[in-house]
């Protein structure tokens, strides 16, 4: 199992690597004069300029990214274009917002989309087993901003019930942050929600399958029992592995939702980033998330590794 | 299983391709859901009531009516004409992504599977590439391009491509230990050859399955991407556009953002279905459910 870990940590190392490569790169693709494109339309020769320099445009690209992880050494990721603080600081206020909304978000689907798929694996073929189908592929079809804005419709502006849109610190008032949370949250979990239910409904079925439920039921044991205490747990592993990308995907999908209810997180951070040009925010907000993205999958591995103790890691 | 089905012959040989696939009840229902989609991008041109730009000042934000089919919006444009072209964008940026998807993901899936010493370097990048949400990494590379329908296919081809090539390789790994491909090997055959006689062809059942939801996740991603102004710009009648222009008027006239949100639903749930479908009569490996 150690070996494994440190296999595991190390085989994550060229990946980074290419991923902050790769987040680096991008301003490479800006067609023309990035420095001129950054600045906008309406800049003047000395602004274009300033920005140059700012950039470290007027060096080689190699350069430039030789102390693009220089920095990244110290933790320093540079300064933000239009933020006025550094790129850190601007990725670090926004983080617990994104964290609040992905939670929840999260929360959501475990609690209603491990009970809908293991209903549905009882009862194959019923109203319960077809809802969480066509709930799953709904939901892999749908486009959640669109989705959010149908929520707003109806729930901001129809019925009035929650606000449209807006963000309220939890320490400011709780109660309107849980109300500010409730249409985000529900339109970043739709999909992850059928998803679960799916996988967990397929697993139910194949552990229902094996021969230590069938001998659990035929010794009598309460059908509550069986499902609940030899089933589950098996159908818990491969489910986990499942949450963790589903917080993944959640952390993701947070860019257009948070757009859409303009809520201050890690998300909005970066979409504006990347329409206002700020290089340096964006270059950092993707490595942010792409190395937790990285770590997140490597912590779902081994808690797969830690919870079935029939998964061996030989190395292949 | 119930009775039912453990009665039933397992697959009758012989039956063609065409035929089991025709009597799978997913496949046809994506296939119609799709097929509908489809239709109206080609007859674009045959269903449109007015021109889609064509704006008509006199009937802003009408409501649906003989005229205009689906009503108008903020500058008096048919909403119906503009759904109807938003289609053939939509569909066609979708399918180009499908194309450079397949054959970028197909050649990397290729070699890093069949030489051995390709695959770690191809497949680290796939890994690095993968590891960045998708949809953020395309917001970034077709921000940083330029808004257009070009730059969108490649923003699109290149976050998906990762999982098109991954797909292939683990297929060709399977094949390449295969007796029959060593025994070709022994006897002197070309790698060529064998990539092209043994290798593709049975990479291809998954190949299609995969890229028909890429092809739906490409509809979906297109319609945020123009959604976020980074698509094709406006006026162009994208259904990413048209549910942006509608965004700004959710409380006069919600339908204008209504009708394109559902026209990319039926068509991303039209392709889901059709690649469930698909998977199943393809490569049942692949089935997720068992019952």
């Amino acid at each position: 199992m150690g070996e494994f870990v440190l296999r595991r940590l190390l085989a994550a190392i060229p990946v980074l690597l290419i991923v902050t490569l790769i987040a680096a790169s991008i301003m490479q693709l800006v067609p023309g004069d990035p420095a001129a494109v950054i600045a906008g339309q309406g800049a003047t020769d000395a602004e274009v300029a300033q920005v140059r320099t700012q950039l470290g445009l007027d060096r080689p690209f190699l350069v430039r990214l030789g102390e693009w992880y220089l920095g990244l050494v110290r933790g320093d990721l540079g300064y933000s274009l239009t933020l006025n603080r550094t790129v850190g600081q601007a990725i670090l206020e926004r983080v617990p917002v994104t964290l609040a909304l992905s939670g929840i978000a999260l929360l959501l689907t475990v609690v209603i989309g491990v009970p809908a798929g293991v209903l549905a694996a009882l009862r194959p073929n019923s109203w319960v087993d077809q809802l969480v189908l066509t709930l799953a592929l709904v939901g892999v079809s749908v486009p959640n901003f669109w989705l959010s804005l149908m929520l707003i419709v109806l729930f901001g502006v129809i019925v009035e019930w929650l606000p449209t849109g807006g963000y309220v610190p939890f320490t400011e008032n709780p109660v309107e942050w849980a109300r500010s949370l409730v249409l985000p949250s529900i339109s970043l979990a739709l999909l992850q929600i059928g998803l679960l239910a799916r996988i967990t409904r397929a697993t139910m079925l194949e552990v229902l399958r094996n021969d230590y439920v069938r001998t659990a039921r035929a010794k009598g044991l309460p059908r509550l029992m069986v499902v609940g205490k030899h089933a589950l747990k098996n159908v818990m592993i491969p489910v986990v592995t499942v949450i963790g990308i589903s917080f993944g995907l959640l952390l993701s999908g947070s860019v257009v939702i948070e757009t859409v209810y303009s809520i201050p997180g890690m998300g909005r951070l970066l979409a504006t980033a990347i329409f206002s040009r700020d290089y340096p925010v964006i270059q950092g907000g993707l490595l942010v998330t792409a190395a937790t993205l990285v770590l997140l999958n490597l912590v779902v591995d081994l808690l797969y590794a830690a919870l079935d103790p029939r998964v061996t890691y030989d190395r292949r | 299983m119930t009775a039912a089905d453990a009665a039933q012959p397992v697959r009758p040989a012989g039956r063609s391709l065409w035929g089991r696939l025709l009597r799978h009840r997913l496949f046809v229902t994506g296939a119609v859901l799709f097929g509908l989609m489809l239709l109206m991008a080609v007859f674009a041109d045959v269903l449109q009531v007015a021109a889609p730009e064509r704006m008509h000042y006199r009937f802003r934000f009408k409501g649906p009516s003989w005229q205009f089919p689906l009503g108008t919006d903020n500058f008096g444009r048919d909403l119906w004409s503009r759904l109807v072209h938003g289609a053939r964008l939509s569909l066609g940026i979708g399918f180009a992504v499908v194309v450079v998807t397949g054959i970028a993901g197909t050649a990397i899936g290729l070699l890093a599977g069949y030489f051995r010493r390709l695959d770690e370097p191809l497949m680290r990048v796939m890994d690095a590439l993968m590891a960045f949400p998708a949809i953020l990494l395309a917001i970034a590379i077709a921000a940083a391009l330029g808004p257009s329908a070009i730059n969108a296919v490649i923003a699109l081809a290149v976050v998906y491509t990762p999982r098109t090539a991954r797909i292939v390789r683990s297929t060709v790994l399977v094949v390449r230990e295969m007796e029959y491909v060593q025994a070709a090997l022994a006897f002197g055959a070309r790698h060529r050859w064998i990539i092209l006689r043994h290798v593709l062809p049975n990479s291809l059942a998954p190949l299609i399955v995969q890229l028909t939801f890429i092809f739906a996740y490409a509809v979906l991603a297109e319609s945020i991407l123009s959604f976020l102004g980074v698509g094709p710009p406006p006026p162009t009648p994208t259904w990413g556009n048209m549910i942006a222009e509608g965004k700004d008027y959710l409380r006069e006239a919600p339908l204008l953002a209504l009708f394109p949100g559902l026209a990319v639903m039926i068509t991303a749930l039209g392709l889901n279905v059709l690649g469930d479908g698909l998977r199943d009569v393809l490569d049942p490996r692949l089935r997720v459910q068992h019952d």
